[in-house]
């Protein structure tokens, strides 16, 4: 019972990583090599609201993700646009905006090292245990999952119950199918990059509550978030959030049944078996 | 100076126009005469170039004259080891020159020397260390070099700044096989100590707890799965059993990970009455953490890398009492808690209770050998470091074999401040104490 909170929880955590690079991806075809970085920015920010403002980063989350809306849509028009206009294929489009990600990566990095520096930062919030069934767990990562939770249903109502949604993943689905019944697909791609990028802050932000971070960690994020958006199908949210909860459910069982040191392996394994088996995702349907 | 050259910029930029202007007319209309005080602008515009590359050379040709002592530095500034080569690191050789030209200069013979730092980014990577080191000896040419950051770079830098006879002072690293490698390597200095000093401290300061009848016999062993956490839990594993402990629970895990829930509660399960980390900084604060939130009441609770960090202290206040953790030092000294001052004011940040000094003592070394050869001879000063005495922030201090005698291995959190608790050849150990519950 244990492992299998724990893991929820830490599967949260992933679900929260993932989710803005599924939407980043399986929209707007983007492979955004600078998610994690978009999430330590994030991190940062909630840092610095928590320790100068002192402004509860729950709080903080409903700033933080309006922000970062605005600041991706503003690279999707200014960077990412341009690609798009100019790509004849969609291999094409994914081969430069990863290039061109790669490189932002390093400029939101290097932006981050100069103004924060190369330092570990933490900061102590809601560090305090909660019992559920008479284990105790921290309270911050069960605060940051049902916030997770919370963040997702509200995704998931968007994306399966309004008309903007429904053409977001009909944009998803297929881009050129999409335009024939009047979806302005450029302009859904953009907003699906802002919202994946929104998200992708909120993950951050609640991250920040429990993790010890820097400026340099972004890489490990973007893998985490790759290995559970593939696994998930991509562009398909739920699938994403499936993959996320098996893969913390997962890690926990064999750290805590068999050795803390296999996690990875794990992660790996379960990565080989659903390419092996179910290419597509774990809810993905095959492609024609 | 600064303000011609942006006013001259803004003034070509105009030029540059007027030059357009002129060239797209004779592209249109044939070869045009060039209007009235156009030539006059343009000739104007060549000749204040002539002359701020007058200037420049001007001043490049003063800051010649004046010779300063070149160092060169390696280290982190990207990638995963940026944390730790930010907090003990690169404030140290911010210090250490501030300090040094403060006064005028390192003295050689009958003049003071400045110091002119030459840094590179090793991006966290050996390769790239050794590419730097190269570029430093080759390139640009310079005196002196100071010791990477972390073990595994010191080792794989080192044949190379032994090529070109430097001398490696490691203040940032340790070993178990040290006496091998200074025999191959005679140029290189080890002043954190062994790896198996640092697991001998925390088994001997667990045993005087023991004896002392404040701990049981119970102790559970967590590592990172990483270079560091192998040697350490190589020394430490035959070092508990001859203490007679019992390992109740022995686990690794990935480094990077911070989700280390399993491997509390795993100690829990197995009832242990001491916990031991040999952990990195992330991890070590994930540890600290999870322990307090599932209740991990041990009455000995150690972690590594990170836990001697000013930081600790300040994210877990009254927690952190009664922790014991990698590194330590005699926090009354003196030398130390003016080092610490200085470091606060120059750097803006605090030094941690390990390492920082440590940094700061190595160049405090390299620089009286200096001043004792009076020359920058590489051979000479080598041979220095290796027979003298120095006095530092970390006491007096002097290399048996390459390796310095007096190094801190654990040390315990009390007020906000990390005690040395073990070490060896060390004044001013505090006895351990058992920890009190998580309050």
């Amino acid at each position: 019972m244990q492992i299998l909170v724990t893991g929820l929880l830490l599967g949260g955590t992933y679900a929260l990583i993932a989710l803005g690079l599924t939407l980043q991806y399986g929209v707007a075809r983007i492979m955004n090599l600078a998610n994690g970085e978009t999430l330590v920015a994030a991190c940062f920010v909630a840092f610095w609201l928590f320790t100068v403002v002192e402004v509860n980063p729950l709080i903080g989350m409903l700033a933080i993700a309006p922000i970062a809306l605005a600041l991706n849509w503003l690279i999707y028009a200014g960077l990412m646009q341009p690609l798009v206009r100019r790509a004849k294929n969609r291999g094409m489009l994914e081969v430069d905006t990863i290039l061109a990600t790669f490189g932002l990566l390093f400029l939101f990095q290097g932006l981050m090292l100069l103004g924060f520096g190369g330092g570990y930062f933490s900061y102590k919030f809601l560090a305090e245990p909660f019992l559920i069934l008479g284990d105790s767990y921290g309270l911050n990562r069960v605060v940051a999952f049902i916030a997770a939770a919370s963040v997702a249903a509200l995704l998931y109502l968007f994306l399966y119950c309004t008309r903007y949604g429904t053409a977001i993943r009909a944009v998803a689905v297929d881009p050129t199918s999409a335009q024939l019944v009047a979806i302005d697909v450029p302009r859904m791609a953009g907003f699906a990059f802002a919202l994946g990028g929104a998200l992708t802050a909120c993950g951050g932000t609640l991250l920040s509550t429990f993790y010890t971070f820097n400026a340099s960690m972004g890489v490990i994020f973007t893998m985490k978030a790759l290995i559970i958006v593939i696994m998930g199908g991509v562009g398909d949210v739920r699938g994403a959030t499936i993959a996320a909860l098996i893969l913390g459910v997962a890690e926990t069982t064999v750290a805590s049944l068999i050795d803390p040191g296999l996690t990875l392996a794990t992660n790996y394994a379960l990565f080989i078996l659903v390419l092996l088996f179910r290419p597509q995702g774990i809810l993905g349907r095959a492609s024609a | 100076m600064r303000l011609a050259i942006v006013f001259e910029i803004n003034n070509n930029i105009e030029n540059i126009k007027t030059f357009r202007n002129w060239r797209r007319r004779t592209v249109d209309h044939g070869v045009q005469p060039m209007k009235a005080g156009e030539d006059l602008m343009l000739r104007r515009t060549f000749n204040s170039l002539m002359v701020s590359v007058a200037l420049f050379s001007l001043g490049a040709g003063a800051a010649m004259a004046e010779e300063t002592l070149k160092i060169g530095v390696s280290a982190s500034k990207t990638g995963p080891l940026t944390a730790g080569a930010t907090a003990v690191y690169w404030p140290n050789m911010q210090l250490w020159v501030h300090d040094v030209n403060q006064k005028g200069g390192i003295k050689i013979g009958e003049k003071r020397l400045k110091v002119e730092l030459v840094e590179y980014d090793d991006k966290s990577g050996p390769e790239e260390a050794v590419k730097n080191i190269q570029r430093l000896a080759t390139v640009d040419k310079v005196d002196f070099i100071v010791a990477p950051y972390t073990t595994g770079i010191n080792l794989a830098a080192a044949p190379l700044i032994a090529r070109y006879g430097y001398p490696q002072l490691i203040a940032t690293g340790n070993a178990n096989e040290l006496e091998t490698f200074v025999k191959r390597w005679p140029n290189s200095f080890w002043l954190l100590g062994k790896a198996s000093d640092l697991s001998s401290g925390i088994v001997g300061t667990l045993k005087t707890l023991r004896d002392k009848g404040q701990i049981g016999n119970k102790v559970a062993l967590a590592h990172v799965g990483e270079a560091f956490g192998l040697e350490m839990i190589q020394s430490a594993r035959p070092a508990f059993k001859t203490a007679g402990f019992d390992v109740v629970y022995e686990t690794s895990y990935p480094i990077g990970t911070q989700d280390l829930a399993p491997i509390i509660s795993g100690a829990k399960a197995a009832k242990a009455d001491a916990f031991v980390a040999f952990s990195y900084p992330p991890d070590t604060f994930a540890l600290t953490e999870q322990a307090q939130i599932q209740g991990l009441n041990v009455d000995a609770f150690y972690v590594g890398v990170g836990g001697a960090l000013s930081g600790y202290a300040k994210r877990f206040a009254k927690q952190a009492e009664g922790v014991l953790a990698m590194g330590g030092i005699n926090p009354a000294d003196r030398a130390y808690k003016d080092y610490r001052e200085r470091h606060k004011q120059v750097t803006g940040q605090e030094p941690d209770y390990w390492a920082s000094p440590v940094v700061y003592a190595s160049l405090q070394m390299l620089e009286q050998a200096i001043e004792k050869v009076g020359s920058k001879d590489r051979a000479a000063v080598t041979k220095a470091i290796s027979t003298g005495t120095f006095d530092t922030v970390i006491g007096k201090v002097s290399f048996n074999n390459n390796i310095l005698g007096r190094v801190w291995t654990v040390g315990q959190w009390s007020n906000g401040v990390l005690q040395g608790v073990n070490g060896l050849g060390v004044d001013g150990a505090n006895a351990p104490v058992k920890k009190p519950a998580w309050n």
